[in-house]
């Protein structure tokens, strides 16, 4: 691997060394981050899938009796009783921290509490099968509710869980050996160093001895 | 924070989304429906916004903008047209961003 050129000084060593050591403390920790996140992902995305499944049958139903309605009455009673809906549905988006993802809770208020409110039409000239049909639908509202939190909470996660693997892996692949590398090419040259001293000190002892005593 | 849900698609699929009090956006599939959606997304009023299937492939790009923010939840359901496996797709997509594979494969 090519490496990068640093200082052969003590001072380089020590930052490096300091450096490596964090390094591995901060992959440790974000690998256990990755693993935990993970397994909750698993566990949400699980859910998430037969939730789903849950909820576009019931809606296939739901879209069903909404044909049958329109089939049963004209088009414009159909626009008249459903143009000035009498109830309307807040939500409160509150968030819940999962290793530290943001994920949404919806909290539903309706302006009324009266659950008779989703018909906004009077029974006159409407046939009960719209009545069916927006019962169905209204119905499936909470599961609805449940599954945007889930699966925006899923896309969340997934995100922050790609974001850690990629930190997990440079660190692991590129920064520790790197690092690792150049305290070892530091330390060779030091000891390189010292050893040349060594050498140096020994020949001018000896060069010394020979010229005072003859040797 | 009081935010509405929207609900995206065919006047035939949505329609009955106002009736529980949700915001209704008929998009037609003659018309660019982009510039409608983008307003709605920035628009800050809605938390949820559920769009259905066949309306969510002409917004594919705008869908995928709003995948990583935390808000809003964007939502695909099936329209009156029926299931054309969109929204689970959609589920697929986030498990092999974390996994790197589809790992609930059938």
């Amino acid at each position: 691997m090519a490496v990068k050129q640093v200082n052969p000084t003590r001072m380089e060593l020590t930052r490096l060394k300091k450096k490596l050591n964090t390094a591995t403390r901060g992959h440790k920790l974000l690998k256990d981050k990755r693993d935990e996140l993970m397994r909750r992902f698993l566990e949400m995305v699980r859910e998430n899938r037969t939730l789903r499944m849950k909820v576009e049958e019931e809606l296939k139903k739901a879209n069903g009796n909404f044909v049958l309605a329109k089939a049963a009455m004209s088009d414009e009673t159909l626009k008249a009783a459903l143009l000035a809906p009498k109830q309307e549905v807040y939500v409160s988006t509150s968030y819940r921290n999962v290793m530290s993802v943001d994920i949404p809770v919806f909290d539903t208020t309706t302006r009324t509490p009266d659950p008779n409110d989703i018909y906004s039409y009077g029974f006159a000239f409407t046939s009960s099968e719209l009545d069916d049909a927006v019962k169905s639908l209204a119905d499936i509202l909470p599961d609805l509710i449940k599954l945007a939190e889930i699966e925006k909470s899923c896309q969340l996660m997934a995100d922050e869980i790609e974001k850690t693997r990629r930190r997990v892996n440079a660190l692991e692949h590129v920064m520790i050996p790197e690092t690792q590398e150049q305290i070892r090419y530091i330390t060779r040259k030091l000891d390189e160093n010292e050893r040349s001293t060594q050498t140096r000190l020994m020949k001018v002892k000896d060069m010394m001895l020979k010229e005072a005593h003859g040797y | 924070m009081s935010d509405r849900i929207a609900a995206v698609g065919d006047k035939e699929s949505v329609y009955g989304f106002a009736a529980l009090g949700l915001d209704t956006y008929f998009t037609d599939p003659r018309e660019d429906s982009t510039a409608m959606f983008k307003r709605l997304c920035q628009s800050g009023n809605y938390s949820i916004i559920y769009v259905t299937e066949a309306a969510a492939v002409a917004l594919e790009k705008e869908i995928e903008k709003y995948r990583s923010e935390p808000s809003p939840a964007i939502i695909l359901i099936p329209g009156v047209s029926g299931n054309t496996g969109e929204g689970l797709s959609a589920v697929r997509v986030s498990v092999e961003k974390a996994v790197g594979s589809d790992i609930f494969n059938e």
